[in-house]
């Protein structure tokens, strides 16, 4: 308090007060808690993990996280989650044998759109490559990034219009869900958060 | 150098981000000072957790790697 009082005087002392200002401010930015906020708002397999890899590791490192969920991303808080991907009008999704020798896991198979759209169960079976390729590679589960985002105090919010629109339940979601809110209720913490993403 | 961390994690076969969020856990357990042994096979973990370290004030005293594996040593901040 006594550097405040002299900033009043006049030029000499301004050195002082940028130094303390310096000081102040090295300080603030080390007592700082960074904060994030995700609105996920995708539901398949393949865009659950983005929301839950970052809030769980951003968690690790010490931040504060919310994440909303919205629409189709809603799913990924279901007590029974059972996501699927959908590789039909996603080229960039690479359609590799999850099985076999080594030169056929290798080759990224180009199948028509007409036998991805016709073909009954297509997307099951995606999936379950998928999911075999994940468990093999190491990649968490969607259930395990889930209950350690929980695990680490990342603050899991759903939107209740989403639940309205689509005649869903609360009850068909994991109790550990903290508010059941909207989007007047949400925007005031995404304004105060360090980062901000949408997916 | 095993025998002296205070405690070792096996983070091989795990891919990003759970040899973090291991990390992060088994330093929950342990008290400032400590040291951590880590050992991961995923080559993404030598820049994230070197990056963990600077952002959680935990120190990073070694990182090396061989045949496809990476060890650290963590001392908890």
């Amino acid at each position: 308090m006594a550097n405040a009082a002299r900033v009043l005087e006049p030029e000499v002392n301004r050195d002082l007060f940028n130094q303390w200002f310096d000081e102040r401010m090295a300080q603030k930015e080390a007592e700082h808690v960074p904060s994030m906020i995700i609105i996920a708002t995708k539901g398949t397999l393949d865009m659950a993990y983005p929301p839950f890899i970052l809030a769980s590791t951003a968690a690790a490192l010490g931040w504060d996280v919310s994440v909303f969920f919205t629409f189709y991303g809603l799913s990924l808080l279901r007590k029974d989650l059972d996501l699927e991907i959908s590789p039909l009008g996603n080229p960039a999704m690479p359609m590799k044998m999850p099985v076999g020798p080594e030169w056929l896991k290798s080759i990224n198979m180009n199948i028509p759109n007409i036998i991805m759209a016709n073909v009954p169960g297509f997307e099951k079976m995606a999936s379950g490559m998928m999911k075999k390729t994940m468990r093999d590679k190491g990649v968490a589960t969607i259930e395990e990034l889930r209950s350690m985002c929980l695990e680490a105090d990342v603050k899991l919010v759903a939107c209740q219009m989403t639940v309205d629109l689509f005649s869903m339940d609360q009850s068909e979601f994991i109790p550990e869900i903290q508010d059941w809110i909207g989007a007047a209720s949400f925007l005031p913490t995404a304004q105060k958060a360090d980062v901000s993403l949408f997916i | 150098m095993n025998t002296e961390a205070t405690a070792t994690l096996d983070a091989r076969g795990l891919n990003c981000p759970l040899p973090i969020l291991r990390t992060k856990k088994a330093l929950n357990g342990l008290e400032s000072g400590d040291t951590l042994h880590l050992i991961s096979s995923d080559p993404g973990s030598v820049k994230d957790i070197d990056a963990f370290c600077t952002q959680t004030g935990n120190e990073l005293l070694e990182n090396n790697s061989e045949n496809g594996e990476f060890t650290f040593i963590i001392r908890k901040g």
